[in-house]
């Protein structure tokens, strides 16, 4: 669309000269200095605020021009000449493809025409993955009763609810419940039938309503599992949160009210403190590395405390639960997600893993939309919040502290979370599977999953070990929380770390050295088969060729 | 011989792991070498699981130069035990200096029997002692028959004869400019120098005698392009007399007129009491940071972590930590890139001169590296360096002020290298943690003297009833505390040798050292080309040993005096070494920061090669706590299964694995039998490792999820079946 001469404030390498190239996908930079280098190519989806810095009566080198805020844990700020509206041209392109949904135009992935071999929609298919858990079975049945989403339309056509509860039932526990998200299974234990179930708050209000539908169903779900006599709740809030909530008509299950049910709060914080504590995280990593006061700096962005407490409460599922928050689609996701990633080794693998996002985030509407933004100019909106990277960062930390159970790299993980905001991919656009259908979303755009199935190998962990039934108990203590630096300062060049690892080169190479010598013993024993046969004449065999290996035993 | 002092039985050890004061009962017993717990129930205590045994030091003792504090409890409350006590304790908890907590209850013990352990384990733990009543001249006496077969000498450098100094200068071609000298034979001229060290060629050997060996600048190491590191002493102070002073200041301008001609260019100095790290500091630090991980229960635990990052930031140990290394690379920076040689200034040269001179090398010299390199570095810089180990680590328990974990300091900062580049080190941190364990065995000499006069001297004095020279064991010999087994552990199979050179380029480098490892070089490297000769290729800094040639520093011997450099240093110099200060030498000014930050992020902007040159990462997330010293008794820290160990462990079955399909690829030409599989491996147990292996307690129950703000509850059932799961282990189609 367009391209222009600017000069790229870098700020760790100082102005570079450069030329700009803006496509309706991304914006890129070739350098003009050094053999013309590809030193930026960024997504326009990434940006989140473009600013005018300098006016027309501004003196200094490089201090007329633009500062673009991305969401990505960068800045990018580019000098322009003052001459030519150079600078307007420029930030009207900007504005317009970086924030379509202002300007009435499409996000760029229903533009995309990318082919790949590999359909990513048909990753995610509900039925097979119910069916994959062992459901429906005598206990739980699945419903169609939200089909064209009139009972929940942030929540996916097909549930699976209590063989016990009639679909009458469903309608009125559904007017107890916030946005009428109703507790329905995400997750069963393949043997002993535990299970986790996922809802929003129940509307108590100030004056402590009661509803016996909810409180029937409730017990419905207890008794799915005879040996349990009580249904554990986990309020994700604070516990004040959820007192403070019965002001707008939500709240808590009281004790009087289900008998059978204990209910724990688990203090994990919301969205906006969520936000905030990002924000002082790229305070901190960017442009330089806060370097005398680093680690009370990176306690007092709480960012690491608040991943605790998410992959702390999480540690504890392994009876049936009930998990929710104010509305159940953010941190009811997280702790629901990391639950099932943490006892069902399938999503641990890089397909399971794709179902586990589609199933628990995309289909029972995390609002990916208005916590990410795509398109949209408003960048101050309160409903944005990085949610889905803290889960992201939660899994890095797992797959840290357990490098040989998880099938995808760390690769894989930045990859979601750079198309998370790219919006290459139809993936992550809108809040609920209810709009994404109406879009024809999956008819339109092509799916991130696309993307990384007809390409797995870069995204395969070496050291994966298949263990069926292992169960990961990560430590959530902050002595083993690390700062995942390879993400949130990954554009700081001090700061690259050395990539593969040397324990992973040196891994991926016996690999292939064993799969060589298995091919050469194969052959050995091809040849010794036909020597039988047929006398051999030359003595000196292959083994002469086969250099020794020394391994320090 | 090792010898009872008292015990007492019906003693109950808690399992540390969790708050419900389970234990095992058994004898508490006190000897001249160790307080050790021995269980009644001795199957209970027996874990023949754990391969990594140490042979002198079980599970349940510990040294007496082991124990840090003593706190007893009474009532519930903790206080720390100390002298003479009115009444006896019903808990006593010992913290040891190698971070474990144990915890022993004293109710069910004979009243008589607390009072004698209890005032004989604070007795001889903490009163002062005589040096010759350390346990290691009783156990040298009695094990001398015993221990003649394994000899250290056949790897490292121990650094007592003039013949190893002399290799060691052969070594980096220091010889050219510098020569090894005999006038301290016998301590003639001090005690605090050791027999035989490095001087300038042209020093005049009776300066040396001149102020005790104060003012003379001793070779620590030459850099291949000629360039040295020194280290020296400064005159002592003479405040009053100006007489003195005038002497002193001739003498040190004669010195450095000798250094000052060619062939040595310019000095830089460090001046290492005035602009950098106080020993206080370190003290105090450690201090702090050792209390993160001495911790009693569960609970403390759980209520420090909150807080974790900001605690650990107060000690500002890992800001030392930093300092230090940064120090280290200002330094190589000098020497690598501005070809000067460095002269490190410090009272008595022998703990931050130890510190930064050992790391400067270990970071310089890729034989610093291997695990005889790295030993032969501890006994030349700190051992012959005459580090006060006695004092620092306080075996007597004579001052507290004194004591100092300088050379802790210096493992952790060598650890941060392993850590960030874990193939070019030869040894792993085990090799490390178990070194920072010998400081308190006391049947090792190399830790237990001032200096080696007081080592030779001592020796003498305490022989002469028997006659016998009195066999003094090194820490080197490893196979007195590892099975061969358990020595695997500490070299790290990610490290590979350098590459064999060709015959041409060989001729230069004959020198393997007076008992070198021999001419075996592993092939490796045939195997991996792709990773290993392209950094070794494309790296400047780079630093391969055949282009070491005898001429490169001569060449450069244009010192041009027009600098005025030296002038000017020397004055400061004099001046400073006068004992009168000035604030930071040239340390700040801002072109030495730039030199500093152009050097450090052009070595990072290259791939490394693991054989040369070699710089920490610095920057904040860059310096982490070495878990496996610090966290390796915590419980709740450990991650079953998970970590480094995990890593490490499939890639020491696939080297297995390869190894034995080669061999069957060998065997195949000369026999058609099968060949005989399965040997025996190392690590290779289904059980998972932990995450701190080798060294985690054994955890006999699963960990339990420990949800500290709630209040989950551990259903029966559900237990035993996460438990049954996580044992098994489905291969799949791997």
């Amino acid at each position: 669309l367009i391209d222009k001469e600017v000069i790229y404030i870098c700020p760790f390498n100082g102005p570079i000269k450069g030329r700009v190239y803006i496509t309706n996908y991304r914006l890129y930079l070739r350098s003009l200095e050094t053999d013309s280098a590809l030193i930026l190519d960024v997504p326009l989806g990434v940006i989140s605020r473009i600013e005018k810095m300098g006016g027309a009566t501004s003196r200094g080198e490089n201090s007329y021009g633009l500062d673009i805020t991305c969401k990505d844990m960068r800045n990018l700020r580019f000098a322009l000449k003052q001459e030519g509206h150079s600078r307007r041209d420029m930030f009207e392109i900007l504005t317009r493809y970086a924030f379509p949904l202002a300007h009435s135009l499409p996000i760029f992935a229903f533009l995309n025409e990318e082919k790949f071999n590999v359909d990513g929609w048909t990753v995610y298919n509900p039925v097979e993955e119910y069916r994959r858990q062992g459901l429906p079975n005598h206990h739980w049945r699945i419903t169609f009763i939200n089909k064209c989403y009139e009972l929940c339309d942030t929540y996916p056509a097909l549930l699976v609810v209590p063989y016990r509860a009639s679909d009458d039932d469903l309608r009125r526990v559904a007017t107890f419940r916030s946005r009428n998200r109703i507790p329905v299974l995400s997750w069963i234990h393949p043997e002993n039938k535990t299970v986790i179930v996922r809802c929003s708050q129940p509307l108590v209000g100030m004056s402590g309503k009661r509803n016996k539908d909810d409180e029937k169903y409730l017990d419905v779900i207890r008794e799915t599992n005879r040996q349990i006599s009580k249904l554990t709740i986990y309020d994700a809030r604070p516990n004040v949160n959820a007192v403070a909530n019965k002001a707008t008509g939500g709240g808590y299950e009281s004790d009087d009210a289900y008998h059978n049910a204990e209910l724990f709060f688990l203090d994990i914080h919301n969205i906006h403190v969520m936000r905030e504590s990002l924000k002082k995280v790229k305070d901190i990593v960017y442009p330089n590395v806060e370097e005398s006061h680093w680690l009370s700096s990176l306690e007092s962005t709480h960012w690491l405390e608040h991943i605790k407490a998410i992959a702390d409460k999480v540690s504890s599922g392994k009876s049936s639960v009930l998990v929710h928050c104010s509305d159940g689609w953010d941190r009811t996701a997280q702790l629901t997600s990391l639950a099932m990633l943490m006892l069902d080794s399938f999503y641990r693998s890089i397909e399971g893993f794709e179902i586990l996002v589609q199933k628990e985030w995309i289909s029972f509407g995390h609002k990916f939309a208005s916590r990410i933004g795509h398109g949209d100019k408003n960048h101050a909106d309160a409903d944005r919040s990085p949610i889905f990277l803290q889960f992201i960062d939660c899994v890095w930390q797992m797959s840290k502290q357990f490098p040989t159970a998880f099938e995808f790299n760390e690769r894989f993980l930045i990859t979601i979370l750079d198309h998370l905001y790219s919006c290459r991919f139809g993936t992550f656009l809108y809040n609920c599977e209810s709009a994404r259908e109406r879009q024809k979303v999956t008819e339109r755009t092509v799916s991130l999953w696309s993307l990384i199935n007809s390409n797995k190998d870069k995204f395969k962990n070496p050291f994966y070990t298949k263990e069926i039934n292992r169960v990961l108990y990560p430590v959530a203590s902050m002595r083993h929380l690390e700062l995942w630096v390879n993400y949130y300062i990954r554009w700081n060049p001090r700061i690259k770390q050395q990539q593969p690892n040397p324990v992973e080169q040196r891994y991926v190479e016996l690999l292939a050295l064993r799969d060589e010598y298995i091919q050469r013993l194969e052959e050995l024993q091809l040849a010794s088969s036909a020597k039988l046969t047929e006398p051999s004449t030359s003595p000196s065999g292959p083994s002469q060729m086969v250099p020794h290996v020394h391994t320090h035993f | 011989g090792e010898q009872l002092l008292c015990e007492a039985s019906t003693v109950l050890k808690y399992v540390q792991e969790d708050s419900c004061q389970r234990g095992i009962y058994g004898k508490l017993v006190c000897t001249d070498f160790k307080i050790a717990f021995l269980g009644d129930d001795e199957s209970a205590l027996d874990n023949d699981e754990t391969q990594f045994k140490n042979k002198v030091i079980g599970e349940n003792d510990i040294t007496l130069h082991c124990v840090d504090q003593i706190y007893g409890v009474f009532d519930e409350k903790k206080k720390t035990l100390f002298g003479q006590l009115k009444k006896y304790p019903e808990k006593l908890i010992i913290h040891c200096k190698d971070l474990r907590v144990f915890h022993f209850c004293l109710r069910y013990t004979k009243e008589e029997e607390v009072k004698r352990i209890v005032s004989g384990i604070i007795h001889h733990t903490q009163a002062p002692k005589l040096l010759k009543r350390l346990f290691l001249f009783s156990y040298a006496a009695a094990a001398a028959q015993n221990h003649t077969a394994t000899d250290p000498r056949n790897h490292t450098v121990m650094f007592d004869t003039l013949k190893d100094w002399c290799w060691e200068l052969e070594r980096t071609k220091g010889s050219v400019k510098y020569k090894a000298v005999s006038v301290n034979e016998g301590y003639k001229v001090c005690e605090r120098l050791p027999a035989y060290f490095v001087v300038p060629t042209p020093l005049p050997e009776e300066d040396v005698s001149r102020f005790q060996g104060h003012g003379i600048p001793l070779w620590c190491w030459s850099c291949h392009n000629g360039c040295a590191l020194l280290k020296m002493s400064p005159l002592p102070k003479k405040e009053q007399d100006d007489g003195i002073s005038q002497v002193q200041k001739s003498f040190l301008d004669g010195i450095y007129k000798t250094i000052h001609r060619p062939p040595y260019e310019i000095v830089k100095t460090e001046d290492l009491s005035s602009s950098f790290l106080s020993l206080q500091d370190i003290q105090t630090a450690y201090f702090k940071f050792k209390q993160l991980f001495l911790i009693d229960n569960s609970t403390e635990f759980w209520d420090t972590d909150i807080k974790w990052f900001s605690l650990l930031e107060s000690s500002s140990w890992l800001d030392i930590i930093r300092r230090c290394l940064k120090k280290a690379i200002e330094i190589t920076e000098c020497l690598e890139a501005q070809n000067v040689n460095v002269l490190l200034l410090e009272e008595n040269a022998s703990d931050l001169c130890c510190l930064l001179s050992s790391l400067v090398q270990v970071m310089m010299d890729p034989h610093c590296r291997t695990r005889i390199g790295f030993q032969s570095l501890v006994q030349k810089e700190w051992i012959m360096g005459g580090h006060s180990f006695l004092d620092r680590c306080n075996h007597l328990r004579q001052s507290d002020k004194e004591e100092v974990p300088v050379f802790l300091l210096f493992l952790d900062c060598v650890w941060q290298l392993v850590h960030q580049h874990p193939p070019a080190f030869d040894f792993t941190e085990t090799y490390l943690t178990v070194l920072s364990d010998s400081l308190y065995i006391p049947i090792f000499s190399t830790f237990f003297f001032n200096s080696p006069h007081q080592k030779d001297n001592v020796g003498r004095e305490s022989q002469d009833a028997q006659s016998k020279p009195l066999n003094l064991l090194a820490v080197w010999d490893w196979s007195v505390q590892f099975e061969p087994k358990a020595q695997m552990l500490l070299k790290n199979p990610l490290y590979v040798e350098k590459p064999k050179l060709d015959k041409g380029q060989r001729k230069g480098m004959r020198f393997k050292g007076p008992q070198g490892q021999g001419g075996r070089f592993p092939s490796w490297f045939s195997l991996f080309p792709a990773s290993w000769t392209r950094t070794a290729l494309s790296s400047t800094t780079a630093w391969p040993e055949h282009q070491r040639q005898l001429s490169l520093p001569l060449t450069q011997s244009k010192s041009s005096p027009k600098r005025g450099f030296f002038r000017e240093e020397t004055d400061h110099l004099i001046k400073n070494l006068l004992g009168k200060r000035i604030s930071k030498l040239i340390n700040s000014s801002d072109e030495l920061q730039d030199n500093f930050r152009e050097f450090y992020d052009s070595w990072h902007s290259k791939p490394t090669d693991y054989h040369g040159l070699l710089l920490p990462h610095i920057e904040g997330p860059e310096i982490k706590v070495w878990a496996q010293r610090y966290l390796r008794w915590i419980p709740e820290a450990q991650i079953l299964g998970g970590g480094r160990a995990a890593t490490m462990n499939k890639l020491l079955e696939m080297m297995e694995e390869v190894e034995r399909l080669q061999e069957k690829i060998d065997a195949r030409p000369h026999s058609r039998e099968a060949f005989p599989t399965e040997a025996p491996s190392l690590v290779r147990s289904s059980a998972r490792l932990s995450s701190l292996f080798p060294f985690a307690l054994l955890q006999r129950h699963p960990s339990k999820p420990v949800l500290p703000t709630s209040g989950w509850k551990a259903l029966g059932d559900e237990e035993d079946l996460a438990k049954r799961e996580d044992e098994f282990v489905d291969l799949g189609d791997v």
